[in-house]
């Protein structure tokens, strides 16, 4: 696979000044994407994984919320240079960089048939006319297996099911010809055969388009099913990044090796009792120092009350953990 | 688990059928109607967990409420502990409510949000209409609190100060509170995060032991109905289309659905899940109005024949307790 970096995000911070308080939402957050590749960011809910791609698109509400430092490089650029309102971001969220949420059915506008959104969007990014902007707007549902693609063109949002939604959106992101698709938690409002449908759609547009993909999600199995590289996020920072091999084969931060665990697997003994990480993840707002998982890790040490664990290189691959362990211990 | 004896079961359930009227109109004509239950058969023994997988309007809640009476059946039986109980009157049913409790999906919306944790128990507690003394609930209240593994400083909350594993909790010890000998359990952990599913189904397996009871557990998850579960019942479009001991979902399953809902579940065993096979299924599920004729699930079929379009394959046995509803299970499992 070509190394080249289609996305890079170094050292972002964005925090929201609430009435009690700032909420470091994302707290020094640096990763990158290759093209043709799909990389997962994982982690319990609450702990900054939304407002880290929100804030890649500059979508962030403020106030409360603020991006307060750091890069996000895309085709030569950081994108922090622009303002959110201006023209290049409004360029970038539909034709550079598309974003697929959790809930599809609030992106699309009720009010409006999905033909009439599609060719909207398709105009604003190419030049051509209505015709052929409709043109390219049914060849897109076509290439994500919407039957009947005229027909649905006609269709309201609610006329349909959240599966068929979900892959209008990624109809929106061919249309446009998007280097980048960055997917919130794409599946996990629907069922299984579904979200194999809707991820075995994202996965064909890396062969197809060279597309390349950030997958945000709580699900370890759609990790190890996708993913070439993931980053594990806990209380707004990435503790663990890695080859998803390295990391589920061999994890190293108690939190990583806790949330695989915690979940029962098929390949298993049924009777292995689970081991659930004990208490819930922390409030992001007046952190105590050192690292923020230890009130619930099940190996402290001293180092771990009062000083931060930095990112490190473990091992001669990409395998980046931030946590004192050692080697021994962790292996253990 | 060791291999016990067999038992009668404390649940039988034959040829159940619930089929929710379609009205239009002012006059609210009937329409049509909605089998959300087709004619479904199963039994549980006590202290045993039946899991009931499913995609979503597949009938499971459904399942759950009409055992449960909430809904009452359109036809079959529900032999509890030996009596039927599905046409009972509603006086008839009351001595059987507390023995068959409900925890729900979603504590939030089940809880009163203008209860406390006490308030909530207390009203549970006493809906044997027995006399209960001041000093007797506050002491079946910690008993209860206790048993979920809350602090005791919890009774004084109200659902919106608990997250949503501690309100889980709540919701468990509501259902304890009546001494339950059956519980439908509706998606209890598909709401939580990861780490919380975790300690809520260690909680349940644990009170399973410690007080014998006994489980349907509904969910769409076939990883977690897989650790829980001793059987498993697999629902297509109202019907039971594999029913199996719990080990065979992911070692011997037969049925194109269960084979193609197993595979649409990852797992995190990379090595495995590198080499495994992906059915992807064609199309959606249709819905349960206009279901097609014959099996529910050949208009997705890869195998399907004429025979299909017709008739509904009879759920048969296989062996080792094992039952199917295919048609082509020779093609199936070649
Ligand atoms: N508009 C907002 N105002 C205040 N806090 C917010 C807002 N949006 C998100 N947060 C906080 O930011 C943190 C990270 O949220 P999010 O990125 O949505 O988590 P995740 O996607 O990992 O579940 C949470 O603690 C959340 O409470
Ligand atoms: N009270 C009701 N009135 C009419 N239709 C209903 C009612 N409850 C459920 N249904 C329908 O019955 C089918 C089965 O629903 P349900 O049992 O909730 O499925 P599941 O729990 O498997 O998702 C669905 O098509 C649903 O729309
Ligand atoms: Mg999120
Ligand atoms: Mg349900």
């Amino acid at each position: 696979m070509e190394q080249r970096r289609v996305l890079e995000v170094k050292n972002l911070k964005t925090s929201f000044f609430t009435p009690t308080g700032e909420v470091k939402a994302v707290d020094d957050v640096s990763y990158h994407l290759h093209e043709q590749e799909i990389i997962a960011i994982v982690g319990e809910s609450g702990c900054g994984k939304s407002v880290t791609q929100m804030s890649v698109l500059q979508l962030i509400q403020s106030p409360p919320g603020k991006i307060l430092g750091g890069q996000i490089l895309f085709e030569g650029k950081n994108l922090l240079d622009y303002a959110p309102k201006s023209q290049e971001m409004r360029r970038i969220r539909g034709a550079g960089i598309a974003m697929i949420f959790q809930e599809p059915m609030t992106s699309l506008n009720p009010v409006y048939t999905i033909g009439e959104q599609l060719t909207e969007v398709i105009r604003t990014h190419t030049k051509c006319s209505r015709k052929d902007a409709w043109q390219i707007g049914v060849a897109a549902l076509e290439a994500v297996g919407i039957p009947d693609a005229q027909e649905r063109m006609r269709n309201y949002p609610f006329q349909m099911s959240g599966g068929m939604v979900q892959r209008v959106l990624t109809a929106t992101a061919i249309a446009c010809r998007s280097k980048i698709i960055i997917a919130d938690e794409p599946t996990t409002a629907l069922d299984v055969t579904t979200q194999a449908q809707v991820m075995e759609l994202l996965l064909s547009l890396v062969e197809k388009y060279k597309t390349s993909i950030i997958v945000v999600t709580h699900n370890l199995g759609l990790v190890t099913r996708y993913s070439h590289r993931v980053y594990v996020m806990y209380a707004g920072k990435i503790i663990e990044a890695g080859a998803t091999e390295d990391i589920l084969m061999h994890p190293w931060h108690p939190y990583t090796r806790g949330l695989l665990e915690c979940v029962p697997n098929l390949t298993e003994d049924k009777e292995r009792e689970l081991v659930p990480i004990q208490g819930a993840p922390p409030r992001l707002q007046n952190l105590p120092p050192g690292c923020a998982f230890k009130p619930r890790c099940t190996c402290v040490s001293g180092l771990c009350r009062d000083e931060f664990p930095t990112l490190r290189r473990i091992g001669p691959n990409e395998h980046w953990v931030a946590c004192h362990l050692d080697a021994e211990v962790s292996q253990a | 688990m060791s291999k016990s004896i067999p038992s009668q079961p404390i649940l039988q359930v034959e040829n159940l059928k619930i089929y929710f009227p379609i009205r239009r109109g002012f006059w609210g004509k009937q329409v049509g109607e909605v089998k959300a239950v087709d004619d479904i058969s199963f039994a549980i023994e006590k202290g045993k967990t039946l899991g009931l997988v499913g995609e979503s309007g597949c009938g499971k809640t459904t399942t759950g409420k009409g055992i449960l009476r909430v809904y009452q059946p359109t036809s079959g039986r529900i032999y509890y502990k030996g009596t039927d109980i599905a046409e009972m009157s509603k006086a008839q049913i009351r001595p059987f409510r507390r023995q068959l409790q409900l925890i729900f999906q979603d504590p939030y919306g089940s809880l009163d949000p203008r209860q406390s944790v006490q308030a909530i128990l207390t009203e549970a507690i006493t809906t044997d209409r027995q006399r209960h003394s001041a000093a007797q609930i506050k002491a079946r209240i910690e008993e209860l609190l206790q048993a979920v593994e809350l602090d005791l400083s919890m009774s004084d909350r109200y659902p919106h100060e608990m997250s949503g594993g501690q309100r889980q909790r709540v919701g468990i010890a509501r259902a304890l509170a009546c001494d339950p000998e059956l519980i439908v359990c509706d998606e209890p952990v598909s709401a939580l995060d990861v780490s919380i599913q975790a300690q809520i189904i260690n909680l349940l397996k644990k009170l399973q032991h410690s007080r014998g009871l006994t489980y349907l557990f509904v969910a769409h998850d076939l990883t977690v109905v897989y650790h829980i579960a001793d059987v498993i019942a697999v629902m297509y479009l109202g019907k039971i289309v594999e029913l199996m001991d719990a080990k065979d979902i992911y070692a011997n399953p037969l049925h194109p659905y269960t084979k193609a809902l197993l595979s649409a579940v990852p797992i995190t065993d990379y090595a495995v899940e590198r080499q495994r096979k992906r059915i992807i299924l064609k199309g959606e599920v249709p819905s349960p109005i206009n279901a097609p004729a014959g099996c529910p699930f050949h208009p997705r079929c890869r195998f399907a024949t004429e025979t299909c379009q017709q008739a509904m394959p009879k759920l048969t046995a296989v062996g080792g307790g094992h039952q199917v509803a295919c048609h082509n299970l020779k093609q199936v499992t070649d």
